[in-house]
């Protein structure tokens, strides 16, 4: 049997420390040990994307990676994306457009997109790099053309708002 | 569209109803919920295609760490079988196994790791493998092994039509088409969590489009009235028919390991298992004699279908009628003789997958329609343009050849329309120009149109329940039969109930779909969802607001007629209104039933399967798309470069929603046509069971200019806001991608154009050799 090992890491700002098996999955630990189960099981081997979390601010899939790598540092999960009730720009965009079909891609495809928003820092982001991030992904409801119009659009109004600020705060 | 009220919910393109959940995170899905003490199960599978059990020893299984229960066929209490048409299928193996994968055994454990390790520990023996395992289409005929009789729709005298053409200046050509499977790829996989209550009831709460299904068989496993079970659904996080009929087993396991241990159970399938065991798109066969006369109409078609179905009947049958039904897509032949047959082999079952059955009939017809314009060297489109159905011509092309008249079909003005606006000549034109100057990319254009029945050809399916609640503060509870799996339902039925009481969308909860609530439902399936439950949710809403007209005309001093409801408020003739919320508290007070449910069955559908007549569908939808591709001839690349499509969706319910299942539906598509091969080895277990070897389309597949609008003023009569059902129609567009593939890969050379599906860069690679008249392994110019 695995050995156990205490995690003490970061979840969305909050600490927090909890007696685990040395060969849990983060995402394992996100949705059964701590109940955030905003991030899903897609495939479970790192191919489609909807495990995405944020560590230390680069999107990871949480599938594959070992909780024990989280320790004493940052996680970020969709839970953690919105400012209490106020959407991020990602988020508020993919709602207007109706990026979302079934829903069960769109937590990671959230943390991809804030995640090159965030990374990019004041460098402006152009098509093809939406593009190349965002397949990390997959759908299989949308055919992705909204998905790519809210992504847009998002970026519109992260630069004339102090939306990408709320992204920020969780 | 035609213009609607200003401020009704109807014809809005309102965000999903789930839209902030869905990208919060905070939405819930079947395997999102586990309660304490919840047991999770892992399933033992046959390892052989064939064979009969000797023994199953879970002896050092039942020891493993964790475990509470290993269950076989021996512990259930009542039917070990389910099945949607047949019962044929056990829910764990009894004597005999028919397929690598088929659930055997299932161990209950305190965690999903501790159910896994076990299950590894229980030794199934088998003996007696019996014949060699039947694995695709070709070794069932030569075996004689098939589910179905043939299936026969016959109009006119083939044989004679085809006989006589050549000689009047037609041709006839034959042809055979492969089509391959698909996997439903849902990204969540299946899932079932079984939760034990008071008095012997069973809750299950199901990732399914059938939860009546799921509750009608998990009371037939346990040997229960239906009353004890309830079935429950969230939402799905998608279906696309891959959870119509085989979300039940699962449901029903959970259900088994409830009832034995009294504690929760879940099921729920990885992505491994999920698409190991469980089946998706019907492989088809199809052979055929086609023949067109001297000005390119369609005249005649002998078609023989075979289709892979795999181990059990599931939802076979009707698949096939399906593909025999769009054997025709929007043509008029007026000579046919249709003929189906499912095929049974050693393979995880076939099932429903959007399209069901139309997608690989229309794929046959339109091989024939390039066949046939090829040899009389005509375009593909002019064949079509044609040989469409027409109501106007004399005599009126416009029977099918089972006997449904095709009223005013829109498909001659889409397709002229849709010419226009893509411009299709002046780009024909700048394509040969291309091609002429580049030697290893070529480009090619196409058009596919559509004609898709709407309608359960299963004729009893087509009816639909629902149950409104009104509460005294004026806020309303919406239940129907229908389930959420992406395509935006609930949004469309909460406008619907919306728009009858005149209140605003946020007063309308909709409710989990639940068999306690609404009883007897059909699947949400066949792209019927919208139109079956949202005449259900009418009439229920209309019966409480009759009874609250009378309170309000009351109130307001005004006859009832006189009233109108919008925005949450009642409003008489002469400016005097009052508030929804106040007239609900109102008919409180007076003693008025504020709570009715509705029911809904479709008119007019009959068929009769052994005759071939009929009219098994309410009406048809219509599209067309225009594909521009190009491909890379050293390496069979193919990229989308433009998608134009005209889709009629009647006066769409919600257009933000619809555009979005029309993009999803034909990308889906392009997935089943270019880059999703099922792959089997030689015990038919699956292959490629994940994302990195089956590959549905990512965001780098998708047109680089993809345009689709909606046919306007399109109102269609009968049917809930004048709209059309949009679910699987638009996937069949995606077939457009291969007459332009065709066109594209002609420009090599003189030869055969001979492509094979799915259209790979390997496949497309071997039609360009071909059109080039060189060996394979060479470069399309020779060097």
């Amino acid at each position: 049997m695995p050995r156990d090992l205490v995690l003490t890491t970061t979840v969305n700002g909050e600490p927090v420390r909890k007696l685990i098996p040395a060969n849990r999955s983060l995402l394992d630990f996100l949705r059964e040990d701590l109940g955030l189960t905003g991030s899903k099981h897609g495939c479970d081997v790192g191919d489609c994307g909807a495990c995405t979390v944020h560590l230390d601010g680069q999107p990871r899939l949480s599938c594959i990676t070992l909780a024990a790598e989280a320790m004493d540092r940052e996680v970020r999960t969709i839970e953690g994306v919105a400012d209490g009730t106020l959407l991020h720009p990602v988020q508020e965009a993919l709602h207007r457009h109706v990026g979302a079909q079934c829903g069960y891609c769109t937590p990671g495809i959230v943390m991809t997109l804030t995640a090159l928003i965030d990374d990019a820092g004041d460098t402006p982001i152009d098509d093809d790099m939406l593009r190349e991030a965002l397949g990390a992904n997959i759908c299989r409801c949308t055919g992705y053309t909204k998905i790519l119009a809210a992504a847009h659009d998002a970026l519109r109004s992260g630069d004339s708002q102090s939306g990408k600020a709320a992204g920020e705060i969780g | 569209m035609t213009a609607p009220p200003a401020r009704s919910p109807l014809h809005a393109p309102a965000p999903h109803d789930s839209a902030v959940g869905h990208v919060t995170g905070a939405a819930i899905y079947t395997d999102d919920l586990c309660p304490p003490g919840t047991l999770h199960a892992a399933i033992v599978r046959s390892p052989a295609p064939t064979g009969r059990i000797r023994s199953i020893d879970t002896r050092r299984a039942r020891q493993s760490p964790g475990v509470c229960a290993v269950l076989t066929a021996d512990d259930i209490p009542g039917d070990p079988c389910i099945g949607p048409v047949v019962h044929d299928e056990p829910v764990l193996a009894r004597d005999r196994v028919w397929f690598t994968g088929q659930s055997v055994a299932m161990v209950l454990a305190e965690t999903r790791e501790q159910a896994r390790q076990a299950a590894t520990l229980v030794r199934v023996e088998l003996d007696d493998p019996g014949p060699a395992p039947i694995l695709d289409v070709d070794g069932a005929i030569a075996a004689d092994s098939f589910h179905t009789d043939p299936h026969r729709i016959q109009r006119g005298d083939v044989d004679r039509a085809l006989a006589s053409l050549p000689a009047a200046g037609g041709v006839v050509v034959s042809g055979e088409v492969r089509t391959g499977g698909q996997d439903h790829f849902y990204l969540e996989t299946h899932c079932a969590l079984a939760l034990p209550e008071e008095g012997g009831t069973i809750r299950v709460i199901s990732s399914t489009q059938h939860p009546t299904e799921v509750q009608r068989m998990a009371a037939r496993v346990l040997g229960v009235g239906q009353h004890r079970i309830i079935c429950e659904v969230p939402r799905m996080g998608g279906g696309f028919g891959g959870k119509e009929s085989q979300a039940t087993a699962p449901a029903c396991l959970a259900a088994l390991g409830a009832a034995h241990t009294g504690r929760p159970v879940k099921v729920w399938l990885s992505r491994h298992e999920d698409m190991a065991s469980t089946g998706g798109r019907h492989p088809f066969l199809g052979r055929y004699r086609a023949g067109f006369d001297s000005r390119g109409r369609f005249v005649a078609f002998d078609v023989e279908l075979f289709s892979d179905g795999g181990w059990t009947a599931d939802l076979s049958g009707p698949v096939m009628d399906r593909a025999l039904f769009h054997l025709d897509n929007a043509y008029f032949i007026e000579h046919a003789r249709f003929v189906g047959r499912v095929c049974r082999t050693n393979k995880a079952s076939s099932t429903a997958f959007r399209g069901f059955g139309g997608p690989q009939g229309i794929a046959v017809c339109e091989d024939a329609i390039r066949r046939g314009a090829r040899a009389l060297g005509l375009r593909p489109e002019d064949v079509r343009r044609a040989s469409y159905y027409d109501g106007e011509a004399t005599p009126p092309r416009d029977r099918t050849p089972y006997g449904q008249q095709v009223p005013h079909p829109r498909i001659i003005a889409m397709h002229d329309r849709l010419v226009r606006t893509s411009d299709l000549a002046a780009r024909r034109q700048q394509i040969a120009a291309f091609n002429a100057a580049h030697r290893w990319l070529r480009r090619g254009i196409g058009l596919q149109p559509l004609k898709f029945g709407i309608s359960f050809t299963h004729a009893i399916l087509n009816q639909a329940g629902a149950f409104v609640v009104v509460y005294s503060d004026g806020t309303v509870q919406l239940n129907h039969g229908g389930t959420e799996m992406g395509q935006g339902l609930h949004t469309k039925m909460v406008a619907v109930c919306a728009d009858v009481l005149g209140v605003l969308p946020g007063q309308v909860r909709i409710m989990r779909t639940s068999t306690d609530k609404v009883p007897n439902t059909s699947p949400t399936a066949a792209s019927s969802g919208s139109d079956l439950n949202g005449q259900a949710v009418r009439e229920a809403a209309l019966r409480i607001r009759e009874r609250m007209a009378t309170v309000a005309a009351d109130r307001l001093g005004c006859d009832r007629s006189e009233l109108t409801w919008q925005d949450g408020m009642v409003r008489g003739p002469d400016g005097q209104s009052m508030r929804f919320a106040d007239l609900a508290h109102a008919c409180w007070l007076e003693r008025v039933s504020l709570s009715a449910t509705g029911y809904y069955a479709t008119p007019g559908i009959a068929y009769d399967a052994a005759a071939g007549q009929g009219t098994p569908f309410f009406y048809f939808a219509y599209g067309v798309a225009v594909v521009e591709v190009e491909v890379h001839a050293l390496t069979g690349e193919t990229r989308l470069r433009r998608v134009d499509i005209l889709h009629d969706v009647g006066d769409s319910l919600n257009p933000a929603i619809d555009l979005g299942q029309v993009h999803g539906g034909f990308i889906q598509g392009v997935g089943w046509l270019t880059t999703e091969e099922v792959l089997h080895d030689e015990r038919g277990a699956a292959r490629n069971t994940g994302p990195s070897t089956y590959k549905i389309p990512a965001i780098g597949d998708v047109p680089l200019d993809f345009r689709v609008e909606l046919l306007d003023n399109a109102t269609q009569p009968g049917v809930i806001g004048g709209s059309k059902a949009v679910g699987e129609p638009p996937f069949m567009l995606a077939i457009g991608v291969i007459d332009a593939l065709e066109d594209a890969i002609s420009s090599f050379g003189p030869g055969p154009v001979a492509l094979s599906l799915p259209a790979t860069p390997e496949a497309v690679l071997r039609a360009i050799h071909r059109a080039a008249r060189r060996p394979e392994g060479r470069d399309p110019q020779g060097r």
